[in-house]
């Protein structure tokens, strides 16, 4: 069972918001908060990342994209949704083209609340994300243990 | 064979990552703190392989995993022939046939990011060869010998009599560890305009992978740059030591206070500064023969 | 000694063999006999050869009707270019070949006699370039039988000379033969001139505008080497009174004044045959003519003979002003060329560029003259003859599958059309990467010009290596990257026969890779030994053995690698395109919700480099150097 959780990358990735939450999960990297110290780096890109964020509700143009990045990210991933947007649809839920909130999309793991998410809630967030990509963690070495055990008993 | 010939390669092998690693680290912790930030662990590479090589193995396709993989062992094999005293120019030159397969194993994703990516980086591969080469020729001017056994036995420091060479290479030495500005292809630094660079479709393993062959990277690197102070007496290790350190500060300042240029713009500073430095040492040093 | 007019002569008998038979099919059949008579007859020379014990072999002392038939040939020669020259109003070239023809008409008739020496000599260099010829000049021809018929299939428009092109063929390669196994500077003047005549026939093939219009500037740079080779010989034959290569070497080296104008001067001609930096605008245009002439032009033969001839006079040169020349623009050319071809898109300009500046590299390791360079440049010969004839026919074969050879074209071919993409990976990595062919001749070329002083070509080559391996790398890049398109895989329309010579190449390119430790020891060393006399071992004994364990690791990593990747089991996702996938890694959503292709590109710096211009300064500036260079030789000289 491999530590895995002093290094959580993160996605972030903006949905349907008004951009506040966005500007909080960066806040959250700058020196007052400084997320880096848990070992948490913004990185662009699903096939490197161990947690999606997400802010702001999706939309029907970006559900695929949402669905896309979750399919492109490997396991064990933790999904944190950050913002009321993105836990329910928020302000926006009853316009037209807004489905929902993340979990419209994907499964949600941790929902950070506010609007706009302070750094310090969503940090917390952060924090519960690693406790369970540990855990995750552990019970894919488990499977991928058994699996292999499973393969060598036949 | 001297043992110091046999050790050596042998402590590349072993302390080679390790030493890499913790530059890294050491890289990341200073940053934060030239940033007013507490930053992470001093170990906090290893930590981000440990936890690369747990997740699930993916790629965009299987090839990729055995050029990275080629990538790493060719460049192991350019420690061992540096480190164990042998041919320097010919150790430059395998070098660059295992930044050809990194460049290989970029491009053959066929990804938009990497392919953009991977232009870049074969300019960066343009940009630092020259300056690269002509340190191997500084050395065999003042040592007589592309052997870096020889060059470590020579009577000279080497830095005082190729001082150009020396600050030609630190121009090669800032693309070749992809430092701001020069860090066109990649950086250490979340989010450029290409996403990840060259690391853009490199996931868990395989961005372990590479990883681990930068640092192996870095610690030949720094090796070379030791090689402009080393020579037979113990204490020029010690000194040696250092001048890797200041460079590496000096590098680490480099990339925080340096905003990215243009790749065009690299290749012109990177040639210019190759040209003027490395030029002029080899002519003083050739009229001095 | 029966061998070596056999050599000669056959090809010659057999053109004319081509001309007269009409029928396609019986003609490749009679091709294919006799290139494989002419390989079979390279290597009984090589048995009689040894059997000599590796010792140069010298014949033909007294050739009085040899002599005569080839000055009666030469005046034909004379008159044919003149007749060619008017026909299509371009009068003045013909100077360039009625002056030296008389020249040596006159020195012949009026001149002293000159001593008495062989004709004939089969040496180590000779055996060399037999080979070259004889096995790359003969797979090509077997290459051109399948690659004309489709050729002719693919442009109707183009009047179909097949006899006549056959005919050139084995005519250039008999002239190369002659050219290489000439130890007389007559023979050797002749045989170029017919060199240089062939390839203005087979660059005019198409008789299309543009193809006439390279052709002559092909023909008139060609024989302005001719006159200069034509002055020196008559000039070293009138002060010293022999008219052999071997006399005017060894009074070059011996430092005679009356051999330092004519070995400038034959050296010079040799930078015409060679493309180097003025001359080399005829073989960029000497792509218009059909794949198989390129190949033949950029491989065995033509630019070869300029080589063969530097390498010839190396000793001659080292250390002093005409080698300095020589080395310059040898630089130079490798510098410039190789930062030309970074912006050519063409897959066969790309070829023509970086022949040239590798021939730029083997240049100026002849200009350098020293041991050292001599042992590098020989490699690099051998590597570039096998790669770029093989290179060519694969461009030229692919360009009948997929209809196109433009590198940009190329994407993703490995998985298109494995075989061909397979062979043009083997031709560019070993012409390129560590350890093979190109960076053990560039490691001995640095070392040489070091020791040498020589601190221009120490930059040249440093510089050069950086863009060559950019204009190469990312040609290697296109073929292995996947997507966008991926899917199509082509129907491979290569003859058997195309496939047999490329293969046949493919295996002598690998095997060049791995025996180069032996290929050293046994023939290279002594080769340079037998050229200067004494021999020290270039390679130290560590750094071979170093060498070794490289290839073998170059070889053994990558297929290690291949194994263990193929073990791992890897969850395939798609490639990263901002979420905006469609399902697959060649298309993505664009801006207005729908699906769109990917085009991916390389880098080209056509924004920076400026071909046209770029070329026009390079032309004016190595040409002034050249002049300089002249006048300072023959001004040392009469002082």
């Amino acid at each position: 069972m491999a530590k895995v959780k002093e290094s959580p990358w993160v996605l972030h990735y903006d949905g349907s918001s008004c951009n506040g939450c966005d500007i909080e999960v960066l806040a959250s990297l700058t020196p007052v908060y400084d997320a880096e110290r848990f070992g948490v780096v913004n990185t662009g890109d699903p096939l490197q990342a161990d947690i999606l964020l997400i802010t702001g509700g999706i939309n029907t143009q970006n559900l695929s994209v949402v669905k896309q990045l979750y399919d492109q990210m490997p396991r064990p991933k933790v999904v944190v949704a950050v913002g009321t947007c993105a836990c329910t649809g928020g302000i926006f839920k009853e316009c037209y083209n807004i489905l929902g909130g993340a979990d419209k999309a994907v499964p949600v793991d941790i929902y950070v609340p506010g609007c706009a998410a302070r750094p310090q809630s969503i940090i917390d967030g952060i924090v519960q994300a690693v406790e369970l990509f540990q855990k995750r963690s552990d019970e894919h070495d488990a499977a991928v243990a058994a699996a292999k055990s499973g393969t060598q008993a036949k | 064979m001297s043992p110091i010939q046999i050790i050596f390669p042998i402590l590349f092998i072993i302390l080679g990552p390790f030493v890499g690693g913790l530059m890294d680290g050491i890289d990341r912790k200073l940053s934060a703190r030239l940033q007013g930030r507490i930053g992470p662990s001093i170990l906090q590479p290893f930590y981000d392989v440990r936890k690369l090589m747990n997740k699930q193995v993916i790629g965009v396709n299987r090839a990729q995993y055995a050029l990275l993989l080629s990538y790493l062992l060719l460049m192991i094999v350019t420690g061992l022939l540096f480190f164990s005293g042998s041919d320097i120019l010919m150790s430059v030159f395998v070098l660059s046939t295992a930044s050809i397969f990194l460049y290989f194993a970029v491009v053959e994703t066929g990804s938009p990011y990497n392919t953009i990516a991977s232009n870049r980086e074969l300019v960066q591969i343009m940009a630092y060869e020259p300056a690269v080469i002509l340190m191997c020729v500084g050395f065999y001017l003042v040592a007589g010998s592309f052997n870096v056994h020889d060059i470590m036995q020579s009577e000279t420091i080497m830095i005082t009599r190729m001082p150009g060479f020396f600050i030609a290479f630190l121009f090669a030495l800032a693309v070749k560890l992809r430092k701001s500005p020069f860090d066109v292809s990649t950086g250490h630094h979340a989010h450029q305009e290409l996403v990840q660079g060259i690391k853009t479709e490199m996931g868990a393993r395989n961005l372990a992978i590479f990883q681990i062959a930068e640092w192996y990277e870095s610690a030949l690197l720094m090796g070379m740059v030791a090689l402009f102070i080393v020579d037979r007496r113990p204490l020029s290790f010690f000194f040696g030591a250092l001048l890797v350190l200041a460079v590496y500060l000096f590098m680490i300042l480099l990339d925080n206070t340096a905003a990215r240029i243009k790749y065009t713009k690299m290749l012109k500073i990177v040639w210019i500064a190759t040209i003027l430095f490395s030029g002029l040492n080899l002519l003083v040093l050739m009229l001095m023969r | 000694m029966g061998v070596t007019v056999f050599l000669i002569l056959f090809p010659l008998l057999v053109a004319p063999v081509m001309y007269l038979v009409k029928n396609n099919l019986l003609r490749g059949r009679i091709a294919y006999v006799a290139a494989g008579i002419e390989m079979a007859a390279v290597f009984v020379l090589i048995g009689q050869w040894a059997r000599n014990g590796f010792k140069p072999m010298e014949f033909f002392v007294r050739t009085r009707g040899a002599d005569h038939f080839i000055l009666d040939a030469e005046i034909l020669l004379m008159i044919f270019v003149t007749f060619m020259c008017f026909k299509y109003r371009k009068y003045w070239i013909s100077l360039l070949s009625i002056v030296p023809t008389l020249l040596i008409m006159w020195f012949e008739f009026f001149g002293p006699e000159s001593v008495e020496y062989a004709h004939i000599r089969v040496d180590y260099l000779s055996v060399l370039m037999c080979l070259i010829i004889g096995i790359v000049g003969g797979f090509i021809i077997v290459y051109a039988v399948g690659y004309m018929h489709g050729y002719h299939h693919h442009h109707v428009n183009i009047e179909d000379r097949r006899p006549y092109f056959f005919m050139i063929l084995f005519l250039f390669i008999g002239a190369m033969f002659g050219f290489v196994l000439s130890a007389s500077l007559l023979w050797i003047d002749f045989f170029w001139e017919i060199t240089s005549v062939c390839s203005f026939l087979l660059i005019s093939y198409t008789k299309e505008e543009i193809a006439i219009h390279n052709a002559f500037r092909a023909l008139w740079l060609n024989l302005l080497g001719g006159v200069a080779l034509a002055v020196g010989i008559v000039g070293f034959g009138l002060t010293y009174g022999s008219t052999s290569l071997y006399d005017l070497i060894e009074q070059g080296v011996a430092g005679n004044p009356a051999a330092v104008i004519p070995v400038a001067l034959i050296a010079f001609a040799a930078l015409t045959k060679a493309a180097q930096f003025p001359f080399s605008s005829w073989l960029l245009g000497a792509m218009v003519a059909p794949t198989p002439s390129s190949a033949l032009l950029h491989s065995a033969t033509m630019v070869k003979a300029g080589i063969y001839i530097l390498f010839r006079l190396a000793p001659a040169m080292e250390g002093n002003l005409t080698g300095n020349m020589i080395a310059f623009i040898g630089g130079f050319t490798f510098f410039v060329a190789s930062i030309l071809a970074i912006s050519q898109h063409d897959g066969k300009g790309v070829l023509a560029l970086s022949t040239i500046s590798n021939l730029g590299l083997m240049t100026a390791c002849a200009g350098v003259g020293r041991q050292e360079t001599i042992w590098a440049g020989i490699f690099l010969m051998m590597f570039h003859s096998v790669s770029k004839s093989l290179l060519f026919q694969d461009v030229g074969a692919t360009e009948n599958t997929i209809g196109s050879r433009d590198i940009e074209n190329m994407h993703g071919l490995l998985y298109r059309l494995p075989m061909l993409a397979s062979f043009m990976i083997i031709g560019i990595a070993g012409m390129f990467l560590a350890p093979f062919g190109m960076l053990i001749a560039k490691w001995s070329a640095l070392k040489a010009s070091i020791d040498e002083n020589n601190m221009l070509l120490i930059l040249f080559i440093a510089f050069g290596s950086a863009t060559t391996g950019f204009y190469w790398s990312k040609w290697l890049g296109k073929l292995i990257a996947r997507s966008h398109e991926t899917g199509l895989r082509a129907h491979d329309k290569t003859k058997r026969n195309e496939q047999i010579s490329l293969c046949v190449h493919a295996v002598l390119m690998v095997g060049l890779c791995v025996l180069l430790p032996f290929i050293s020891i046994r023939f290279v060393d002594p080769l340079v030994a037998e050229m200067f006399g004494s021999y020290e071992q270039v390679l130290s004994q560590g750094l071979l053995i170093t060498m070794v364990a490289i290839i073998a690791l170059i070889f053994l990593i990558p297929i290690g690698a291949y194994l263990i990747s193929n073990r791992q089991a890897t969850n395939v996702k798609l490639s990263y395109m901002s979420g905006a996938n469609v399902g697959n890694n060649s298309e993505f959503v664009d801006s207005f919700g729908g699906n769109k292709k990917l085009w991916l590109s390389n880098y080209y710096f056509a924004d920076i480099i400026h071909f046209d211009e770029t070329m026009r300064y390079c032309t004016v500036g190595s040409a002034a150097v050249i002049v300089v260079m002249l006048l300072l030789v023959i001004g040392g000289v009469l002082r």
